[in-house]
């Protein structure tokens, strides 16, 4: 790249849902307003003022369904005076708007347009019953497909992998490595504050996780623990230049380096070609890793789009970390745990930390800097000194838009 | 005539109350089901409202509506895949919006009771009152050219007197729903030494397509739920006039309520119960009882004092408590009505000295909730009463006293006849009452 471009001053509030103690479906509960407020201020805080800030972006996916609010860019100035009359836009990309926004913060910096880019990922979900929302949540897919698709609409798509996954490899198995999955991502979110599991209290995590699915009342082979949950959050980050890490004060170290990215779509309009593969998910890493140069193995940490146990399982086959058909025993075998080979979610992941769609891409930067700079408190993992890179991968509906970054710290 | 001909004209009377609001909501989601499984378009069914209460009628309206809606939101995936042959309707939303139209637009609201005479099926749900229930079927038998089937909700009343009174010899059916019908899973099914058996099929049919379970009753005043509920209730009575000289009234009708919630592990305490039920109901069901089992003792002056003083309980119909014997504050009971003074008692002017004087509850003691939950809680209750009896303090005394009692009039039920068995009084009470455990156990022996 022409220009270096670092990531800094990351920052989440609560992924607010079930779960969480202090949610209550029955009371009022902090608009939109709120979570950009929280997570910009905090980040403008962290970067000494609003003044040092040149430029917003918010991503989110579908404010104006779930809380009939559109023409996010223009919070900005709600978030702090300071930023009256400066450039600000909403991006949105479904599920990987919050990686949208981050890259077109990159890009900002890299046109030298800006020096210091605040990205703000959010969406409030819990405003209707998940019925509902599972309507807007279907406009991350082909709407021509709605009609014949199932109630809840990605849980179906995403259940119709699970079963093609089933056929071609074995159920038994698979099923295991969901629980296992499923099982890592509350461990993972009980070190994780802010996190919709953390107060997760559930002793025998693989039992409740292989309760058989009932077709009846939800999918055929996915059951709610193989499913995120509906979450209310903001995440934020600002996007910096070697000048703008200056001049707001910040340590090289504690920053990181996005050293590649990769923006890759795919026919929103097609099934996918085989549903037992991730195939923009392995495009879109692949470009990523070659532009940087590196291999999957270098890759200390990643954090990984889990929005279902069978996309977790799917992406690291994608990612080349397993073959294809092996993703089910690399994970049972411990490897994508906190302690295992290749760490993957170490705060839980979409679905232990919780996925409030339009934010999951900014919360997973955030996630990666604060493990490449040790901030990471409890979840706090081990960086290699010879390993010191972080993957993000983040995917917008059912595998059509995914963006891939990696950062060096 | 088949189960869906039947189904094709439906009166509910009383279906403004509380339990012919909920017979109504399930007899209209059934209707509309059958037209839809079929893969038709709901059609011309009609299922007559009726109700005295022109204004409880509007009120039903947004009941209803309520309540299918949540109905459609739980079975999103069967209604999606029941309208998949409708290209407009594309999301949830709009499939449960059409669901709530399609159930809706065969209800007939009227005040008229010439409109049931059309029906092939008759519900009747009013007030618990003979003579009120036997003029109104004679009425529409007499008038109606279409023999209809009757099915009385009657919670108290033998069926065969009803069906004498009103001439409807084999045409009358006891099915009995519990409170409320939405919800509750049991059917007390009482039949008499006439019912067609035509009638007793479709019964069983209609309420299996209901998902409900049938527990058949002999046709003996108040049946099997009654039967075991109004003895329980005045042997609290009882003891709550023994404790009276010590605890003073307000005291008493406390302590005997916290005895048989948190010491029984119920759901709620007994007075709590009548309250939920409706004083009026209880003393008209206690009337039923008393007079034609000819038992003085089937009586309270208590509940005659509280319904002069108009303190009546029941419920609201957004299904929130009325002031009944207690107040009460989210579902708790926070004041105890005193008939000599006409006035309501805080609780909190008297709790800690009762619950000092009953003394502590079991340190193994688990919420109902806790206990309910669990599927496999009879080892655990076993040890929690056994804990109860060693405990010796004077409310695990009253306790003991009061599960002895209710297993009594478990036994007694059966021994009258009045259920062909003890599993099928311990059913009732489990799925009726949800209760945790039946009153037919061996925890003091």
């Amino acid at each position: 790249m022409k220009r270096k471009v670092f990531l800094t001053a990351g920052y989440n509030t609560v992924s607010l849902g079930t779960g969480r103690k202090e949610f209550n479906p029955k009371k009022v509960r902090p608009g939109i307003d709120y979570y950009l407020k929280e997570a910009g201020q905090a980040t403008i805080k962290m970067l000494g003022g609003a003044d040092n800030v040149d430029e917003g972006v918010t991503g989110n996916f579908m404010a104006g369904s779930f809380v009939k609010q559109a023409h996010l860019g223009a919070f900005l100035t709600a978030i702090d005076y300071k930023l009256r009359y400066k450039p600000s836009q909403r991006v949105e990309g479904a599920c990987a708007s919050g990686g949208l926004a981050i890259l077109s913060g990159i890009k900002s910096v890299l046109t030298e347009t800006s020096n210091v880019v605040l990205a703000i990922g959010v969406e409030v979900q819990n405003s209707v019953k998940a019925v509902y929302g599972a309507d807007y949540l279907g406009y991350a897919g082909w709407f021509g497909d709605r009609k014949a698709g199932h109630a809840y609409f990605f849980p179906g798509l995403f259940s119709n992998r699970a079963g093609a996954y089933f056929g071609k490899f074995g159920r038994e198995k698979t099923r295991e490595a969901f629980a296992v999955w499923y099982k890592n991502a509350i461990e993972n979110a009980r070190l994780c504050p802010t996190a919709q599991e953390y107060h997760n209290t559930c002793k025998d995590l693989i039992s409740i996780a292989l309760s058989e699915p009932d077709p009846n009342v939800f999918t055929e082979y996915l059951n709610s623990y193989d499913c995120s949950k509906v979450s209310d959050g903001a995440s934020s980050v600002a996007i910096c230049s070697e000048a703008g890490l200056q001049k707001a004060g910040i340590d090289r170290s504690d920053a990181v380096e996005v050293i590649s990215w990769a923006l890759v779509t795919d026919d929103i309009t097609k099934t996918p070609d085989d549903l037992t593969k991730l195939n923009t998910i392995e495009v879109a890493a692949g470009r990523a890793l070659k532009s940087a140069g590196l291999k999957i193995s270098d890759i200390s940490t990643i954090e990984l789009h889990d929005c279902f146990t069978i996309a977790g399982l799917l992406s690291i086959e994608a990612l080349g970390l397993a073959s294809h058909g092996e993703g089910p025993e690399f994970v049972i075998q411990g490897n994508t745990s906190r302690n295992g080979s290749i760490p993957v979610n170490t705060t839980g992941g979409l679905i232990g930390w919780g996925h409030p769609t339009g934010a999951t891409g900014v919360h997973q930067a955030v996630t990666i800097w604060e493990q490449l700079t040790g901030k990471a408190g409890s979840s706090q993992i081990k960086i290699p000194e010879n390993k010191p890179f972080g993957m993000t991968i983040n995917m917008g509906g059912d595998d059509k838009t995914v963006v891939a970054i990696i950062y060096k710290r | 005539m088949t189960y869906e001909e039947k189904l094709n004209n439906v009166t509910v009377l009383g279906a403004a109350g509380k339990m012919g609001s909920g017979i109504l909501l399930l007899t209209a989601i059934e209707m509309t089901d059958i037209f839809l499984k079929a893969g038709k378009e709901p059609g011309s069914m009609i299922l007559n409202a009726i109700d005295v209460s022109a204004a409880a009628l509007y009120g039903l309206r947004d009941y209803l509506r309520d309540q299918i809606r949540k109905i459609a939101e739980k079975k999103i995936v069967i209604l999606r895949n029941l309208y998949s042959k409708n290209p407009f309707l594309i999301e949830n939303s709009e499939i449960i919006e059409h669901y709530i139209y399609d159930v809706m637009k065969h209800i007939v609201f009227t005040t008229r009771l010439e409109s049931s005479y059309q029906s092939t099926i008759i519900f009747e749900a009013v007030v618990e009152d003979p003579e009120i229930k036997i003029n109104l079927l004679r009425q529409i038998a007499g008038n109606s050219n279409r023999d209809p089937w009757f099915f009385t909700n009657t919670s108290s009343v033998p069926v065969s007197e009803l069906e004498k009174g009103a001439d409807l010899a084999g045409r009358i059916i006891g099915f009995h729903f519990y409170n409320p019908p939405a919800v509750q899973n049991l059917v007390e099914l009482i039949t008499t030494d006439k019912t067609d058996k035509e009638l007793v099929d479709f019964a069983k049919l209609y309420a299996k397509s209901l998902s409900k379970k049938i527990i058949p009753a002999n046709d003996y005043p108040g049946f099997i739920g009654n039967g075991h509920f109004m003895r329980d209730l005045l042997f609290g009575f009882r003891m709550a006039e023994k404790l009276s000289d010590e605890f003073a009234f307000a005291g008493s009708i406390y302590a005997v309520n916290r005895i048989s919630q948190d010491f029984l592990i119920r759901p709620m305490g007994i007075f709590q119960l009548m309250d939920y039920v409706g004083i009026d109901v209880c003393m008209k069901i206690l009337e039923v009882m008393r007079s034609r089992l000819k038992d003085d003792q089937l009586h309270s002056e208590l509940i005659d004092k509280l319904i002069s003083a108009r303190v009546n309980g029941g419920q609201n119909s957004d299904g929130s408590q009325k002031p009944g014997i207690f107040t009460y504050e989210k579902g708790k009971p926070v004041s105890v009505f005193d008939h000599d003074i006409l006035k309501y008692i805080p609780v909190d002017s008297f709790r800690k000295v009762i619950d000092l004087r009953l003394g502590n509850l079991p340190s193994s003691w688990k919420s109902w909730k806790e206990v309910v939950n669990n599927k496999n809680n009879q080892d655990y209750l076993k040890d929690y009463f056994s804990e109860l009896k060693r405990s010796g303090t004077p409310g695990a005394k009253l306790a003991i006293e009061f599960l002895a009692n209710s297993k009594k009039t478990g036994l007694d039920l059966v021994k009258w006849g009045v259920a062909d068995n003890i599993d099928n009084v311990n059913t009732v009470l489990l799925t009726g009452f949800y209760h945790a455990y039946g009153p037919v156990n061996d925890y003091l022996d």
